[in-house]
């Protein structure tokens, strides 16, 4: 028989930047209830940028982010509830406060090369009995074997699982592949493999597809997709693929859908989609959360979102700079002053 | 006048930046350099110098006959804890580049001249000694009651202490933001970025300021400041003109002035890219120059 796999909801997460970290307590418990009723066994529900990303340079949140981990584990009957902390901006301070409100899963997210930042975090959350789990960001950016070594330094820090996080949807299929087989092969006897996909080129339910096949055990998903640049895998998709695949999930289909439909889609501004700029960012492996930040930018100064997203792209931020979008922004409108 | 003489300890990337910049001044001279690992980079660099270098730490300056006047530790907060008591059992002032910060915090341009007799004077981080100036500048004009800072450095130039102690990075700049910066409520954000050809360092202010502020006097205030920090960290710079925007909903209603610096280093030990090593060890030297001055007046 195949073996069962874990759906890691975030649409509490990394739709968190969809909506512009303004996420109600209400919404929050919705969204709990709904998936915690279909059987998703884990629920992240963080600020998009993680504990402490609450800021001037990726959004204040509206609603305190331990009041709403607080009220989504209140709301939880089965599920267990995650946070994500990516340090250098979160601390282990923030992530005892987050444990003391009912979290239970720590991710702990660097940027794919720097894995070495945080073992601190991963100590931290072994020490507080928290399952962990680690996050590398912007995965396109080094091929399968470097990404396995930091995987390795994960794991030795006291990572149980570690993900290939497709951050810009910049993945192509063989890609996703490659880098799950290398991570399964370099840490699959001491530890799990998950994949987090985006749909800037459409293929985050296809890319998880294949990293389950190549021995991937936990998969994230965000209902309606809601999730930065064109948004996350779609967890029902993901729930209703999987099952015609054979490949048990724990999750209920209808249920899912019902989430989707029902809980999710009526408080949405915009539905996740594959627009200009977020193909841009797919193309140019730029990491999906400054798809807004780029276009508030672009209306502050008066040039193309798509085009301070290529620009970004090609100076090759990472996660986190946000504010130098502004500052290409800033670059790119003094050039065009100069040029006319 | 008679110079202080100085030991390094900590032999890494800020500790041989600093060696380099010592060996310059006319008012400090390097008693030795310390570490604990035997082939360090540093210590090589120093005995090639002619610097006495040693690979067997802190019991071996405070073995030595002639001790010296000040010691500069660039370790990691949790040695500098350790050692600092000893230090100054053994009547040595200590210049603590670790954010263990257990003395006054210390920006140059803020508050060098108002430095106390204290056994111990720290330097917050590198994003702090950025950043901290901008803050002080917007703050003696305004009241701000919240400040952020985002610092940006090349992997390249986060040594392994740093990388182990980031949490101390971040906490300890956003105490200073409060306490030297003169900001109601201070955060602070590092990013590494493994960029080839790496990143110059950079560092991004935002302050929340009343909606009625006189951005006029803001600005100078703040280029006024960039003028001051330039006289020790010459590659210094603005990217843009302060940039002041409106009350937003998602800043939770406030008006802010937002302002993007880039921190050229000198290149005197890790190339030009590592601005964040220069202006903490050039921040540093200022502040022992300091307590030399201080000396040959008193």
């Amino acid at each position: 028989m195949t073996d069962k796999i874990r759906i890691t909801d975030s649409t509490l997460r990394d739709g968190s930047h969809a909506m512009a970290h303004r996420f109600t307590e209400e919404q929050v418990r919705g969204v709990v209830h709904a998936l915690d009723a279909a059987g998703v066994e884990v629920i992240e529900v963080t600020h998009g940028d993680g504990l402490g990303g609450s800021s001037f340079n990726y959004g204040f949140s509206l609603e305190d982010d331990v009041r709403l981990v607080a009220a989504a584990v209140d709301e939880a009957t089965q599920a267990k509830i995650a946070v994500l902390l990516l340090p250098g901006l979160g601390t282990v301070e923030d992530l005892k406060l987050a444990h003391d409100a009912g979290a239970s899963v720590a991710r702990i997210a660097t940027h794919c090369t720097e894995a070495d930042v945080s073992l601190q975090h991963f100590a931290a959350a072994r020490d507080l009995g928290m399952e962990t789990v680690g996050f590398l960001m912007l995965s396109h950016r080094i091929g399968p074997d470097e990404l396995a070594k930091q995987a390795r330094i994960m794991v030795d820090g006291g990572a149980q699982c570690v993900y290939v996080v497709d951050s810009a949807g910049a993945l192509v299929l063989g890609d996703a592949q490659e880098r799950i087989s290398a991570l399964v092969k370099e840490i699959g006897h001491e530890a799990q493999v998950g994949f987090h996909g985006h749909q800037n080129l459409s293929l985050g339910v296809a890319n998880s597809v294949l990293a389950q096949q190549n021995g991937a055990r936990q998969i994230d998903g965000a209902l309606c997709a809601l999730g930065a640049g064109a948004g996350n895998s779609p967890t029902e998709v993901l729930v209703a693929t999987f099952e015609r695949l054979g490949v048990p999930t724990g999750v209920d289909v209808q249920g899912a859908l019902a989430a989707a439909d029902d809980v999710v889609k009526p408080f949405l501004h915009r539905l996740p989609f594959a627009d200009r700029g977020a193909i841009t960012q797919g193309y140019a492996g730029v990491y999906s959360s400054f798809l807004l930040h780029a276009e508030r930018a672009a209306e502050r100064y008066g040039v193309p979102a798509h085009e301070i997203l290529q620009k970004v792209g090609e100076a090759g931020y990472v996660g986190g700079q946000e504010d130098m979008i502004i500052d290409v922004a800033l670059q790119l409108a003094a050039e065009r002053e100069r040029a006319s | 006048m008679s110079k202080l003489t100085a030991a390094i300890v900590g032999p890494g990337n800020i500790g041989t930046d600093l060696l380099v910049k010592l060996t310059r001044s006319e008012l400090i001279e390097v008693h030795s350099m310390v570490g604990v690992v035997p082939e360090s980079d540093g210590l090589e660099r120093a005995r090639k110098m002619g610097v006495p270098a040693s690979a067997e730490g802190v019991d071996w300056l405070l073995a030595q006959p002639v001790k010296p006047d000040l010691v500069f530790e660039a370790t990691s907060a949790k040695a500098h804890l350790a050692n600092a008591p000893r230090y100054e059992e053994a009547g040595i002032t200590a210049i603590d580049l670790t954010p263990a910060a257990t003395g006054p915090l210390v920006c140059p341009p803020v508050n060098l001249d108002t430095l106390s007799d204290a056994p111990n004077l720290n330097m917050i981080t590198c994003g702090g000694q950025a950043t901290i100036p901008i803050v002080h500048a917007v703050s003696s004009v305004v009241p701000v009651p919240y400040a952020e800072i985002v610092a940006s450095i090349a992997s390249r130039s986060a040594g392994p202490g740093t990388r182990a102690n980031i949490d101390e990075f971040t906490q300890t700049t956003a105490r200073a933001i409060e306490r030297v910066g003169g900001a109601g409520r201070g955060k602070a954000i590092i990013i590494l970025n493994p960029v080839t050809p790496p990143m110059i360092m950079r560092d991004t202010v935002f302050c929340a300021i009343p909606e009625d502020t006189d951005t006029k006097a803001v600005a100078a205030s703040i280029e006024k400041m960039v003028a001051e920090v330039q006289t020790y960290v010459p590659g210094y710079s603005l990217r843009a003109e302060p940039q002041f925007d409106e009350p937003r909903d998602i800043w939770n209603g406030m008006a802010r002035v937002a302002v993007f610096l880039e921190v050229r280093g000198n290149g005197d030990y890790l190339p030009p890219w590592a601005g964040n090593l220069d202006i903490m060890t050039a921040a540093a030297a200022r502040v022992g120059e300091q307590l030399a001055r201080r000396k040959a007046t008193s």
